[in-house]
């Protein structure tokens, strides 16, 4: 009989840890075999009081997980990418005009999805990598703008963050942006909902730790858009911010307000250093 | 006829009773972050209190923290300390008003306050993402709260 417990609980166990496969925090991720990605590194100097080092949330899945990023034909967010250089070299809009004909390839925009958000001088904001296409598309090509974080924004926000990968992040912090950040920051640390949970509760404080079934990671950004196996689509990060929020039992923001804006500056900047990786695969 | 009505009588009485006994959230008092008083004035009920700690719908207190007594329940997170002989550690106040309330005890504590209805930051409808309109209720009832502390207590 106790033997048979014994059996048992063994079984529970082993099924339990095969359930939430915790990652190898040690793993290096290179992508297709040549593009080197950073995901662990020294962390930038305004967070030295809280991190010593940033990870991306890569290193916190599961091998499985991890190992659908390593090859772009078993990355399913590639296909958002791919859909992403369609759009990018297709006219739309009343001057008959594509990404490509101001542009060229997308491989020359590598390195831009790397420094957004970013201070606009003209429009006198800080702007999205997607409010900035959807200012070409509107005042460059007399197209619709796109819906935030709708399926064509997000593609083509794949398709320019897969030119930088291997990049590292730096967004700018100071000068004009710098009002915007600390925005970012006090909602970062700002208590929400019936939960009064904040950003850093969880990503902070307890990264690495297990919350239910969930490893809970540093929340970096660096990944978006991010392919996600929970809804089997891509994903903003402002779409990431919100369910977040919601799950607080808050009011959220919507994606595109200017309380998200400031926040994806804000959590960009607690990545700088680490590499773009998007169009990642996440949990 | 007649033992409907003493019956009857009876039950308003006791509901009277139990109404009058429930503590509401604002009239809790914490002294230094523990609750002597019930705040129902029923006894709680440890195996309901169970549920209400395993269940995600409920207090989901295994979200965070380690029970080995419940380890037939999957996924035991590790935010919070192990609640092994929290009976032990803490008094039923002390136990009472952690559950309650834990900021009253732990200022920065992460752990939500769960017979509290006023003070949040853009409090949502449950878990819609869209504002909360009307009355707020607390996160778990009275005797929710004390039926978790009668489980807690069990575990020595």
């Amino acid at each position: 009989m106790k033997k048979l417990h014994g059996i048992a609980a063994l079984v529970a166990a082993s099924f339990t840890g095969a359930a939430i496969a915790t990652a190898d925090e040690n793993a290096e991720l290179i992508t297709n075999g040549d593009i080197e990605i950073v995901t662990k590194t020294a962390a930038p100097e305004h967070l030295s009081d809280a991190f010593d080092e940033v990870l991306s949330g890569w290193r916190f899945r599961s091998d499985q997980t991890q190992s659908m990023q390593m090859d772009d034909f078993d990355n399913p967010g590639m296909l958002g990418a791919e859909n992403g250089a369609d759009i990018w070299a297709t006219a739309d809009g009343s001057e008959g005009k594509s990404c490509a004909d101001c542009h060229g390839e997308p491989e020359e925009m590598a390195g831009v999805k790397a420094v957004y958000p970013k201070w606009n001088e003209e429009a006198g904001e800080v702007r999205t990598l997607q409010m900035q296409v959807n200012d070409c598309r509107e005042n460059r090509m007399g197209a619709e703008p796109w819906g935030y974080d709708s399926s064509a924004a997000v593609d083509v926000e794949a398709l320019l963050a897969s030119v930088s990968r291997g990049m590292p992040v730096n967004v700018a912090i100071d000068g004009p942006a710098q009002s915007t950040w600390e925005q970012g920051k006090e909602i970062y640390y700002t208590r929400y909902g019936q939960l009064e949970l904040s950003c850093a509760n969880c990503h902070e404080n307890n990264y690495g730790n297990m919350i239910r079934a969930d490893h809970l990671s540093q929340g970096q950004i660096n990944g978006f858009p991010t392919y996600r196996l929970k809804n089997t689509k891509l994903n903003g990060a402002h779409s990431r911010f919100k369910g977040c929020i919601r799950d607080t039992r808050a009011e959220t923001f919507n994606a595109g307000s200017p309380e998200f804006v400031a926040l994806e500056l804000y959590v960009a900047s607690r990545g700088n250093g680490l590499s773009i990786e998007g169009p990642s695969v996440r949990n | 006829m007649k033992r409907t009505t003493i019956t009857l009588v009876a039950l308003l009485a006791g509901l009277g009773m139990a109404n009058a006994e429930t503590v509401a959230p604002a009239d809790v008092t914490y002294e230094e972050g523990a609750v002597a008083q019930s705040l129902t004035g029923v006894a709680g009920n440890p195996a309901e209190g169970a549920k209400v700690v395993s269940t995600k719908s409920l207090g989901n207190c295994v979200a965070c923290h380690e029970i080995t007594d419940l380890a037939d329940v999957p996924f035991h997170g590790e935010v919070g300390p192990l609640l092994d002989g929290a009976g032990d550690r803490w008094s039923e106040a002390e136990l009472r008003g952690i559950v309650a309330n834990a900021k009253m005890m732990f200022e920065d504590s992460m752990m939500p306050s769960f017979y509290k209805t006023d003070g949040f930051t853009r409090l949502g409808n449950a878990y819609t993402g869209k504002a909360h309109e009307g009355e707020v209720e607390p996160l778990l009832t009275a005797q929710q709260i004390e039926d978790v502390v009668a489980y807690l207590m069990t575990l020595q």
